[in-house]
């Protein structure tokens, strides 16, 4: 299974959420073609109600902490719940690029 | 005090820092789209913040992950409390909320 496999079950299994968009934006980076290294995720769910964005982005960090360990260079996210994604009309800012993509030596992890 | 001296270190800092960014880089050349994009909103804020290059010391880099629970960097504290990562910080940035936080902490800025 491919990390954005990896990433889509798993996020689809903890959060049931009513939009998930996982975006491989390593083509972004000095990474060889086909690499799955800089995502970005864009989910919204219930269960993001009543919570700070800290809190709800160490919720999917849980969810995803060994993948983050052990294939993801950088993640950004955005986490919404439905009333915030309909107040927005599904509005997507622009991942910032991160200058780099070897995972071993440079940024984002 | 804790058990771990790295912790140590990373607390003093933000004790003694009101506004403390662990980055990659440092402000002036930040090496990381993630890192500049913070570096950038602050900036543009005329916020007083202290940038920690995470790349020239290995034990904060992997030190500060564990003390904020917090996998990634770049990640910001304001008067001692983890605010969060590059998505977040823009988001609060662009809201306006963390304006508001500054204004709670009493912490100065220009607009």
């Amino acid at each position: 299974m491919t990390v954005q496999d990896t990433i889509e079950q798993k996020i689809l299994t903890a959060l049931t959420p009513s939009y998930l968009d996982v975006i491989n934006e390593s083509h972004m980076h000095n990474v060889p073609p086909g690499s799955e290294s800089h995502f970005k995720l864009v989910i919204v769910s219930s269960d993001f109600d009543n919570l700070p964005l800290v809190k709800r982005h160490q919720k999917v960090n849980g969810i995803l902490a060994k993948e983050l360990k052990d294939d993801i260079h950088a993640l950004s996210m955005q986490t919404h719940t439905l009333p915030e994604w309909e107040e927005r009309g599904g509005a997507l800012m622009a991942s910032p690029l991160c200058h780099g993509g070897d995972k071993a030596s440079q940024n984002g992890d | 005090m804790s058990d771990n001296p790295v912790f140590d270190r990373i607390q003093s800092e933000i004790d003694g820092n009101a506004v403390v960014l662990f980055m990659k880089g440092n402000p002036m050349f930040p090496q990381c789209g993630f890192s500049a994009a913070i570096t950038q909103a602050l900036t543009m804020m005329e916020v007083k913040f202290k940038g920690i290059d995470v790349l020239a010391d290995d034990e904060i880099r992997n030190g500060i992950k564990e003390f904020s629970s917090w996998p990634t960097i770049p990640q910001l504290y304001v008067k001692g409390e983890f605010v969060g990562g590059c998505d977040i910080v823009r988001e609060m940035h662009e809201s306006g909320e963390l304006k508001k936080l500054l204004d709670d902490k009493g912490v100065e800025y220009a607009s």
